[in-house]
């Protein structure tokens, strides 16, 4: 009996490695934060020269798309009060209203999925085309960010869904491409092609905050 | 028939040495995945949610800033400061900061820097668009609403 009780001990006891290994495991999965580079990408406006004022910007009050947010997180769409849910789809009916297009815009036009060409209503008093309609996006100095990323959000949403819906990919696919190989910037070139994403974020206001 | 017995007692064991390196696989794993955080967050960070999430491509290129109520409102109050690298800015040092992160990055992407931006979901647009106006002083005009991805209803 003591004999075989030797010969058990002889190998090292290696039972509780599997614990130790289980603490530091343990240890590393709660410290870790895996580090995600994700976001809504904005390219700022140049900024301002004094001596050299932007231009004047004459366009048609038709083609600018306003969103107003105030202190209260409230919205104005179009002069009107509104929710944020649908405020994509009204971005997209304005984008692809073709009200009056030009020759350039009816080309687009005709180039265009079914799908999107059943969005045109040809309203005289929303946008001209896709190249003319900016989507204006103003702010008071009031408005918290969580709103504002929101209504950003959803304006990139109205954007995506067409340029994913014109080279027939779901729209997070079509985010997902990173144009890293020439058919995958090609997906992108056509999906973006006579459409620019032109979302305006104007200096935000300071009454009433 | 002794000898037999004493097999069968053996066996009954299950062979749990392979265990420790299993586990020592899974923890390598995340000991090379583990990005420890290089610099303390003095101000508060929780981060909007946001469904049209882009990836950036080049993480060298992207240098931080951080917005967001201190913390410590003992010390550094309570409206929200921005932070970058490790210490609290204000808002005029920003060109200052912006100009030293460029300078690190190799002269061909110099005028690709991306600035990502997390900031609090209280804080409010006035102090956002400060900064944002003194990077477009900078000539830093790309920049990253850093967000997290929304569970959408539909």
């Amino acid at each position: 009996m003591a004999r075989k009780k030797n010969r058990m001990s002889q190998e090292v006891n290696a039972g509780s490695m599997a614990d130790i290994a289980f603490l530091l495991l343990i240890f590393f999965l709660v410290t870790t934060t895996i580090a995600s580079d994700k976001g809504i990408l904005n390219v700022l406006p140049p900024k301002l020269d004094p001596k050299n004022p932007p231009p004047e910007i004459d366009k048609n009050e038709r083609n600018i798309f306003t969103i107003l947010i105030n202190a209260n997180d409230q919205l104005l769409v179009e002069g009107e009060y509104a929710e944020a849910d649908g405020l994509d789809e009204k971005i997209k009916l304005f984008v692809l209203n073709f009200g009056q297009p030009n020759e350039e815009a009816q080309g687009l036009y005709n180039s265009l999925p079914a799908s999107l060409k059943a969005m045109s209503r040809r309203d005289p008093e929303s946008s001209d085309h896709p190249g003319e309609a900016v989507v204006s996006i103003k702010t008071n100095r009031g408005t918290s960010y969580d709103r504002y990323l929101e209504v950003f959000d959803l304006a990139k949403k109205a954007y995506f869904d067409i340029y994913a819906e014109r080279v027939n990919l779901r729209t997070d696919e079509y985010r997902a491409l990173t144009g890293k190989d020439d058919a995958e910037q090609s997906l992108i070139d056509r999906g973006k092609e006579g459409i620019p994403m032109a979302i305006s974020i104007a200096e935000p206001d300071k009454i009433g905050s | 028939m002794a000898k037999f017995s004493k097999k069968t007692k053996t066996s009954e064991n299950i062979p749990t040495s392979a265990l420790p390196d299993i586990i020592f696989m899974l923890l390598f794993f995340f000991m090379v995945t583990t990005v420890l955080r290089e610099q303390e967050i003095l101000v508060e960070q929780k981060i909007p949610q946001a469904t049209q999430l882009q990836k950036l491509q080049k993480k060298t290129l992207i240098s931080y800033i951080y917005i967001g109520k201190p913390k410590n409102t003992g010390l550094y109050g309570s409206e929200p400061r921005v932070q970058a690298n490790d210490a609290l800015l204000t808002p005029a040092d920003i060109v200052q900061w912006v100009n030293q992160e460029r300078d690190m990055l190799p002269e061909a992407d110099r005028n690709m820097i991306t600035i990502s931006m997390k900031i609090d979901r209280d804080v409010k647009m006035g102090p956002i668009s400060d900064v944002q106006t003194e990077l477009r002083e900078a000539d830093a005009r790309r920049v990253l609403y850093a967000s997290v991805g929304k569970v959408q209803k539909d």
